[in-house]
């Protein structure tokens, strides 16, 4: 059965390499689990150099060396260098904190493809009090560092209540920094950024704002810089195509080398995630449970499994359907056609009518905050 | 155009997959997996070739057409897609 659905589904294209979640930021919205700090025992070098050589064999081409931040791993370096001599394309997403203009140039004789650097905002204030440390003048720096270096510029943006006003800004210090690419990713709504939900998800009305400041950007910088933007999927009637579908191209390998097929899947429950110490990759991405249970279609239940736009969206997305239905192989609640749907918009609803009265504090992407709240039942709000 | 010589973007690299059995562009984060005749065209894209001669050594490897039309049309669409330049 595992062979018939893997080959619809075909082999990994896209493999992201979380090689820490140690970070020097304390970004409020950080896409990494809120168990960060269970995670000291990482993947060795030569764990990681089987990993990129076996995901290769299978057909990977896009590398993502991430975390956390990456920059932090001593073996960076030697990772690329290996990654540079299977053929992978290799991006370095990072916060530039931890890289200085030496550690870029080496990047390139590694044989680095590309490097993205995120910045938090358009102003020091804002971007140092977001990231939790002063980092402004640095990121600029490191920009033009990469520039310097004759890779492609790709800045990287996310965007949420606290951030949106300033788009324009955002987007002329990236116009200034001569970016080819630019990421405005609204936030998605997992771990830290759902425990700060109530302070970053931005109106409605400063969403609507927000398209049409990117439209037009767009198309006045069209052939100069590629303006990407993500729209937040809660003000949306379609599910996003999460993941292009579970275990159909994309495969994470988090820090404890659990390998996911996508790097919030860790929060679904009843799975159990094969670890690459134990496992080839190939039989992780053909055979196991857990990259089998929610492949192809079979898995639905109504109102996806009859709907014609299910080779589209493949039902959106399986953590956000498990964290407001508490059932992982329901509709995405963003769809209209969930029964979940109404739920959701009355949440956002409330949400934007209280949270200008809220007073209190952010809470950031620290390992004490992460001991503190990873059992929290804020995450589930829906099912309290 | 046919006297140029044209050149890939440094933003792209191209190569061929075995396991895609085809030639693919990779760029940031990005891939587009390219027809057989693109491949072969942009194998020859080197920055040292002009398309005259491109278009004769394709004509070698696959005799009995012009493909000079086509090769055209293709490296127009290349350059609109920032891939190549001139």
């Amino acid at each position: 059965m595992a062979g018939s659905l893997s080959s619809i589904s075909g082999k990994p294209l896209w493999l992201l390499a979380e090689l820490t979640y140690k970070c020097p930021l304390q970004c409020p919205y950080c896409s990494n689990p809120l168990e960060i700090s269970k995670y000291s025992n990482e993947l060795t070098t030569g764990d990681w150099f089987r990993v990129l050589r076996e995901a290769r064999a299978l057909g990977a081409m896009q590398l993502g060396l991430s975390g956390g931040e990456p920059l932090v791993r001593k073996d960076l370096e030697e990772i690329i260098a290996e990654a540079h001599r299977l053929g992978y394309y290799s991006n370095l997403i990072t916060s530039g904190v931890g890289m200085d203009a030496d550690r870029v140039a080496k990047f390139k004789t590694s044989g680095l493809d590309h490097i993205q650097i995120s910045f938090q905002a358009s102003d020091k204030e804002l971007n140092d009090f977001l990231g939790g440390t002063s980092s402004f003048a640095h990121k600029l720096e490191m920009a033009r560092a990469v520039k310097d270096q004759g890779y492609p510029m790709v800045l990287n943006i996310v965007l949420h209540q606290k951030n949106i006003e300033q788009l324009e800004d955002i987007i002329k210090m990236c116009v200034e920094l001569k970016a080819d690419f630019v990421e405005l990713a609204s936030t998605q709504y997992y771990g830290w950024s759902r425990l700060n939900i109530d302070y970053l998800l931005p109106t409605r009305e400063q969403v609507t704002k927000a398209e049409s400041i990117a439209k037009r950007y767009q198309t006045e910088l069209e052939g100069k810089m590629k303006i990407l933007y993500v729209v937040p999927d809660y003000y949306e009637k379609r599910p996003k195509a999460c993941m292009n579908g579970w275990g159909s191209i994309f495969l994470t390998i988090a820090p404890d080398g659990r390998a996911l097929p996508c790097h919030a899947a860790a929060t679904l429950p009843d799975i159990e995630f094969p670890n690459v110490r134990d496992n080839s990759i190939e039989s992780i991405w053909d055979d196991s449970n857990a990259f089998n249970k929610f492949r192809g279609f079979e898995w639905m239940e109504e109102p996806c499994r009859s709907c014609p736009e299910k080779e589209k969206d493949f039902g959106g997305c399986r953590c956000q359907a498990y964290m407001m239905t508490g059932n992982a192989a329901a509709a995405d609640p963003v769809c209209d056609k969930s029964p979940h749907h109404a739920d959701l918009q009355a949440e956002v609803a409330l949400i934007e009518k209280t949270s200008a009265n809220k007073n209190e504090p952010l809470i950031f992407r620290t390992m004490k905050n992460s001991k503190k709240y990873q059992t929290d039942k804020k995450l589930n709000l829906s099912q309290n | 155009m046919i006297n140029q010589m044209p050149s890939l973007s440094s933003m792209y690299r191209f190569q061929w997959e075995e396991a895609q059995s085809s030639y693919v562009l990779l760029y940031p984060e990005g891939m587009v997996k390219l027809s057989r005749t693109a491949g072969e065209i942009l194998k020859r894209v080197t920055g040292k070739t002009t398309v005259k001669q491109l278009v004769s050594d394709l004509e070698t490897e696959f005799p009995g057409s012009d493909l000079e039309p086509d090769v055209l049309n293709f490296l127009t669409e290349a350059e609109k897609n920032g891939w190549i330049s001139f």
